[in-house]
């Protein structure tokens, strides 16, 4: 595996709260991308992050764009470096409320016209910019500012909906393994046509957890198999490597739940749920994984 | 020349510097640090150089250094101001 540059595209500091792990995301992200690279941002958190106008913290060009909008103008970026004969990149960095609810039929009409370029989704659970109202990605029990009992809907499967485009790359991530975060948009960089990639990102504030435990959480995500880390090429499935543990031996998804105060006085009957959402995922990731489906 | 269209330029401290929000500031003890670098590797904010060193401008004392350093090398010691 190749080192990681010590290159820094962030200048210190973005506004990020303290112990957000979606700007570590970023980090990796623009590691792998280096400096021929275009971010292409919805509004979310990463508006915000950049800094106050005149100055951004972003030492490559930023492109903010309108909620819907963000996939279409990716296309035509894309299609606008490649008739100049630039092999810019062309990255999305969009927020799961700029993705899962409100960029879905820009995602997904990039997608279809085989656009050039890399999506990334991070996932913070919900409408972080905002104030924390529940998204289409809120897991079910989590409290946010618009559920306080709890949601009581599902986590809309995302990677399900961009997986039936078909597209050449796509794959699932978390900051708390940053080389393997690397490794996968540095693939989605040398893929032709699109790529996506689905970042689960805690968020201290919105998750009600202490800045210091933001990565400890990321990692039992993976550990307690509600995140899941895997890349698919040209349709063939691999889990990857942190992810083959929680395969075989799980940790108790207390342990994970209990951390975070979105999910104070859970009920059983819901964290039954969650649990048997878990095996399903990943009992349909192994089986397609060993060609069964 | 005036940019035609709102154009912001990177410049360090577009935020201000971040270390005022602190109130836990990171102390690396040189004895129990093995210099694996895993604090670098997750400060979100890129704040710990190659040398272990924390930029404490701008360090904005989350605490994920000291979280996930497997010497427990790092204190966080309560700001006094
Ligand atoms: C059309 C439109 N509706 C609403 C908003 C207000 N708004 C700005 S950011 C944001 C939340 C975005 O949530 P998400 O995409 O999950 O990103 P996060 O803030 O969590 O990083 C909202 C609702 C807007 N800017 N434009
Ligand atoms: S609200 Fe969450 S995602 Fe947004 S900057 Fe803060 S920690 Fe990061
Ligand atoms: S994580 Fe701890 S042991 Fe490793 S380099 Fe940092 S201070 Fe030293
Ligand atoms: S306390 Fe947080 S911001 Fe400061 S050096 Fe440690 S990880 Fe970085
Ligand atoms: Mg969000």
């Amino acid at each position: 595996m190749a080192e990681i540059p010590k290159e820094e595209y962030l200048e210190k500091c973005t506004t990020a709260c303290a112990g957000c792990t979606s700007s570590l995301s970023l980090r990796y992200v623009l590691k792998a991308a280096g400096p021929d690279t275009v971010l292409v941002v919805p509004a979310c958190c990463t508006s915000i992050l950049q800094g106050i106008y005149p100055n951004t913290a972003f030492n490559i060009p930023v492109y903010n764009i309108a909620f819907a909008a963000a996939a279409a103008c990716a296309s035509g970026m894309s299609e606008a470096f490649a008739s100049m004969g630039k092999k810019t990149n062309v990255i999305v960095y969009a927020g799961d409320g700029g993705t899962v609810d409100i960029g879905i039929q820009a995602l997904s009409g990039a997608l279809e016209r085989g656009t050039d370029f890399l999506y990334i989704c991070y996932d913070n659970e919900a409408y972080g910019n905002t104030g924390m109202q529940r998204s289409g990605a809120t897991p079910m029990g989590a409290r946010t500012t618009t559920t306080p009992g709890g949601k009581t809907d599902a986590k809309k499967d995302l990677d399900r909906i961009v997986a039936a485009h078909n597209i050449p790359y796509q794959a699932t991530a978390t900051p708390a393994y940053p080389k393997d975060l690397y490794e996968k948009v540095k693939t989605a960089l040398a893929t032709p046509g699109p790529s996506f990639i689905h970042i689960l990102a805690p968020c201290p504030p919105g998750w009600r957890i202490a800045s210091d435990m933001s990565v400890t959480v990321g990692k039992l995500a993976v550990k307690t198999g509600s995140w899941v880390l895997w890349e698919r090429k040209y349709g063939e499935l691999g889990i990857s490597s942190p992810s083959k543990g929680a395969m075989k031996k799980r940790a108790p998804l207390r342990d994970y739940l209990s951390l975070q105060g979105r999910f104070k006085g859970i009920s059983d009957s819901t964290v039954n749920e969650l649990e048997q959402a878990i095996e399903k995922n990943l009992a349909q990731l192994a089986k397609e994984e060993a060609g069964e489906c | 020349m005036t940019d035609p269209v709102a154009m912001s330029r990177p410049t360090e401290g577009a935020a201000g510097k971040t270390g005022s929000w602190r109130t836990f500031r990171p102390v690396v003890d040189r004895e129990a640090c093995n210099a694996c670098g895993l604090c670098a590797m997750y400060c979100p904010d890129g704040c710990i150089n190659e040398d272990h060193e924390i930029d404490l401008d701008y360090c904005k004392g989350c605490g994920i250094c000291a979280q996930e350093c497997p010497k427990k090398a790092i204190k966080m010691e309560r700001e006094e101001r």
